[in-house]
């Protein structure tokens, strides 16, 4: 059931399946396009379609969907992956042990080196939201998964907690004097207001940039690859398409990489401005 | 060849991108003249590559979900 339709005849019972409950940011149609030019004969967001597991029934906050299996394949992995690669811990480590290290030494330097040694302290959060983005994004690119974070739904969630986290972190340690994050004591002081208006927009800006850039990415990577794949139908085009999807799936899984990074880095960047609002 | 005004608003969001591509490729490449120019300084920057690179990217993702609720909404 988690699969994608892509076989041109399962496409109409697709299109009976998208309730009006169902809740996606891409609600797509999911109606097939007429195939007598034999191009496109679905459509590339497909994909990322919510559908109920079980049934066909109209999508409520409880429903177990697609999205719902595939966060939790996520987390049973990074679980497994940390509980039993540290189970046997021996000088010498094993490969799942040093995949653990590395990935625990990478994210360790990553908050030191960007949010100082007082992030430290914040460091379970960040390695918490990077090894869960790199394992979803991963897990996304398996051939007929779900790519969980591809929806805005679902970064929203991480990018507004950290946004609401380090906010309220900020406040708490610095008291009113948080405030000074929006007022540049080096600028000349007729500017100050006005950089204060923009410094306030940007800031607010940012949990928004924070999510739609994770979602954005990995939507418009996984989209391209099945542009192409729809190339694949037309005699000429294919053995052209099928390279091209052979190189942009590399492309992606640097692409899934580089976002966790990416999102785990700009979180030590929101969290250095809470410990040390004043510039 | 069909649609309306708002699949013509989702095309012209798509040269967003294209201008954010723009900005990548000028902080990627800023990045490597100063790496080359000094190559032992080059590894404690890529932090500071990659905060660059997702604020530029940020913008051209900002077209392309404009694009996409064009479409879609």
């Amino acid at each position: 059931m988690a699969g994608e339709n892509d076989i041109v005849t399962e496409v109409p019972s697709v299109a009976e399946s998208v309730t009006e409950g169902a809740t996606t940011e891409h609600l797509v149609e999911g109606g097939a396009y007429p195939a007598e030019e034999g191009g496109l004969v679905f459509h590339p967001l497909d994909q990322f379609i919510v559908r109920p597991l079980f049934g066909d029934g109209p999508i409520s906050w409880y429903t177990p969907t697609n999205v719902t299996l595939w966060l939790a394949i996520a987390v049973l992995c990074v679980a497994a992956l940390f509980i039993f690669a540290t189970r046997n811990r021996s000088t010498i480590p094993s490969r799942s042990q040093s995949i653990a290290e590395l990935l625990y030494g990478f994210t360790h330097k990553m908050v030191e080196d960007v949010a100082g040694k007082e992030g430290l302290r914040y460091f379970p959060y960040i390695m918490t939201l990077f090894v869960f983005i790199l394992f979803a994004n991963f897990l996304g690119l398996i051939p007929m998964s779900f790519s969980t974070t591809s929806h805005i739904a679902v970064t929203a969630v991480l990018g507004f907690g950290v946004f609401f986290g380090v906010t309220i972190l900020g406040f708490i340690l610095n008291g009113p004097a948080f405030l000074k994050l929006f007022w540049m004591s080096e600028a000349p002081l007729f500017l100050r207001p006005i950089i204060a208006v923009i410094e306030v927009i940007s800031y607010f800006v940012r949990p928004v940039s924070h999510s739609v850039r994770l979602a954005g990415n990995i939507t418009a990577g996984h989209a391209v690859i099945k542009v192409f794949a729809g190339f694949a139908a037309i005699a000429v085009l294919s053995p052209v398409s099928v390279v091209a999807i052979a190189l942009i799936y590399g492309l992606e899984v640097l692409v899934a990489g580089i976002q966790a990074y990416v999102f785990a880095i700009l979180t030590c960047v929101y969290l250095k401005d809470a410990l040390h609002p004043a510039h | 060849m069909e649609g309306d005004i708002a699949t013509l608003g989702a095309g012209l969001a798509g040269i967003g991108t294209g201008l954010a591509a723009l900005g990548v490729g000028n902080v990627a490449g800023n990045y490597l003249a100063g790496a080359l120019r000094n190559p032992s300084a080059a590894a404690s920057q890529t932090a500071t590559l990659f905060i660059g690179l997702a604020f530029a990217e940020a913008l051209g993702i900002f077209s392309f979900l404009i694009a996409l609720l064009l479409m879609f909404t």
